[in-house]
């Protein structure tokens, strides 16, 4: 960084510009904001729903100026709404399981690296134990047990994702609990709990901002892997992972249905990837 | 050395237990059973099955035979599978997973370290462009986008190499191993060009080179070992990655796998197939962290001695 900086900036608003100059990131935001918008505005467009079959265009072709401008698939049903509304699930279980997985991974690291000692003991061997399994096991069992589904899917996600920021942190929040001001707070008499909330947990928001944003398109991946096995989310209820799966059953005659769910998972995968690149290079550039 | 490896394998240990006391509760916790059809069959014929497979006694009974079974290295039998045993199946299977699992690991580790370093070497240049392209695309596509549009390139309109299955020898290796590769591909050549670049700005390389040593014996004596141990450390998780990915890879190109075995079980509440495959995945992780710990440990004398 140059020296010239005028000194009395905030740090969010150094680390705001320094992510709005890196090109990539920002348009990978534009992206992304695009898609979702598409996703989740873009079915009102037409009068029919995902679910609703169209008899008189089965398996219609690409064509875009019809009503279907992507085509309809086996059942008659319109691929491009499938495909946002599979997008809107794909989305909203990958924001919301990396939102979810990162408070209780924040808060469960933050409270064992502040209590210390034998509780911070037990808690990270639990997490330890819990590294040890194989990521796509437990979640595969998880799912099952819950019953499968979307919401069963959504829990088994984001109990096996919460482990990372909870080291993250735990790490963090060890060395913050030695520093002078959680002394200060303690003899103020603040209660332990305040502490972790009001002094610990603020001071690891840049590390779990950086790290949780790598966690999105982790849960996205994750989540559509399972569908396209058939754990996940099922028919008819769409989502990216298990459109693709159809997509590949028919991927000898018909390409497009591969390729229409494929490209906007992997446009949403490139968007996060860089975003997380971006937010990194902006939090800690030294890192590099 | 000795205790490190000793203290590694009671905690692979005590997680392999976990795993295996897991297991057992979530399948049979999950709704539905092995034989729970659709088609309505006799109570006779069902208490039967049961009492087959042992369903019918108290679970702590099921739990303590599970256990038991596990110490004589006996998994017991397919629910699904009628005739063979969980055992006879992952013999048969893990071949296959083992073969692709190999191959794609040095695949990845030889280009990953390749390109890594060619585009340390020469920043900027094309290579490292090329580099750069194949790590976002690793990173980004998933496995079973670009498997099939492999399959529908290479297989389909070329007709080059088998659409899957397993019958035509090398042959049929490559697209797998290559489809599981790439994501490895992607984070090993990232990994090597961060790193490299970092170790050739210390002060031994520059020392090393000071000496008058030529730029090759730099590279290979001085600077190696230090670029490639966050590469050694990344072959733990990159262990799970490979577990993930083999099973899609055998769902996709039609494997005969364990990793094809497991969903399937999984699907058909095959409990003691499940069961079974997932101590034999755990047991490999465990035993690829040892492993990759003890090559860190070797070749960085810090971390040996942190214990």
């Amino acid at each position: 960084m140059k020296a010239d900086l005028p000194k009395l900036r905030s740090a969010a608003s150094v680390q705001f510009s320094r992510f709005s100059a890196n090109r990539m990131a920002m348009i990978s935001v534009w992206l992304l904001a695009l898609t979702v918008a598409l996703c989740f505005l873009g079915p009102y467009a037409f009068p029919f729903t995902a679910e609703d079959a169209d008899f008189d265009n089965i398996s219609a072709g690409v064509d875009l100026f019809s009503i279907h401008p992507f085509g309809t698939d086996d059942y008659g049903r319109d691929l491009l709404i499938r495909v946002l509304e599979g997008g809107q699930v794909s989305l909203m279980i990958g924001f919301l399981g990396a939102l979810v997985a990162g408070v209780i991974g924040v808060l469960y690291g933050a409270v064992a690296g502040f209590a210390g000692g034998r509780t911070d003991n037990i808690m990270m061997r639990f997490v330890e134990v819990l590294y040890g399994f194989p990521y796509v096991i437990l979640v595969i069992l998880l799912s099952l047990l819950l019953g499968g589904g979307t919401l069963a899917l959504f829990t088994a996600l984001v109990f096996t994702l919460w482990l990372t920021p909870a080291v993250i942190v735990r790490a963090q929040a060890q060395s913050l609990s030695r520093r002078e001001f959680i002394e200060a707070a303690r003899a103020g008499g603040m209660t332990s709990w305040q502490i972790v909330t009001q002094h610990i947990v603020p001071n690891t928001i840049s590390l779990v901002i950086v790290y949780g944003s790598l966690l999105v398109p982790e849960v996205i991946l994750s989540e559509s892997f399972l569908s396209f096995l058939g754990i996940g989310i099922k028919e008819p209820q769409a989502s990216w992972g298990n459109l693709i799966q159809i997509g590949t059953s028919q991927m000898a005659t018909d390409l497009r249905l591969l390729l229409l769910p494929g490209t906007l998972l992997a446009l949403v995968l490139f968007c996060l990837n860089f975003i997380a690149d971006g937010l990194r290079d902006a939090f800690d550039p030294n890192e590099h | 050395m000795i205790p490190f490896v000793a203290k590694r394998l009671w905690n692979g240990f005590l997680t392999l237990a976990a795993l295996a006391t897991l297991t057992f509760f979530v399948m049979r916790l999950a709704p539905g059973g092995p034989f729970s059809r659709n088609r309505k069959i006799s109570p006779e014929v069902q208490a039967n099955i049961e009492a087959a497979f042992h369903l019918d006694e108290p679970v702590y009974q099921q739990f303590a035979r599970y256990i038991w079974g596990i110490l004589r290295g006996d998994l017991g039998p397919s629910t699904r599978f009628r005739d063979y045993s969980v055992n006879d199946l992952i013999a048969a299977g893990l071949p296959t997973s083992l073969t692709i699992g190999f191959w794609a690991i040095l695949v990845a580790a030889l280009v990953g370290i390749a390109l890594g370093l060619a585009g340390a070497l020469r920043r900027n240049g094309w290579t490292d462009y090329a580099a750069g392209a194949v790590g976002v695309i690793g990173i980004a596509i998933p496995i079973f986008i670009i498997g099939p549009l492999m399959q529908a390139y290479f297989s389909v309109y070329l007709g080059w190499l088998p659409v899957g299955g397993w019958n035509d020898g090398w042959r049929s290796l490559i697209l797998p191993v290559l489809v599981l590769a790439l994501p490895n591909i992607a984070y090993i050549s990232r990994l090597t060009r961060s790193s490299t670049i970092e170790v050739l700005r210390e002060n031994h390389v520059r020392t090393a080179r000071a000496k008058g040593i030529g730029p090759a014996r730099v590279l290979l004596g001085h600077a190696m070992t230090g670029a490639l141990l966050p590469v050694i450390a990344y072959l733990g998780p990159a262990s799970a990655a490979l577990i993930t990915g083999s099973i899609l890879i055998e769902t996709v190109f039609a494997l005969p796998g364990i990793g094809r075995f497991f969903v399937d079980a999984a699907l058909n509440r095959d409990y003691p197939l499940v069961m079974g495959i997932t101590l034999v995945y755990g047991g490999f992780l465990i035993i690829f962290n040892i492993m990759t710990d003890l090559v860190r440990g070797w070749l960085d004398p810090r971390i040996r001695h942190e214990g």
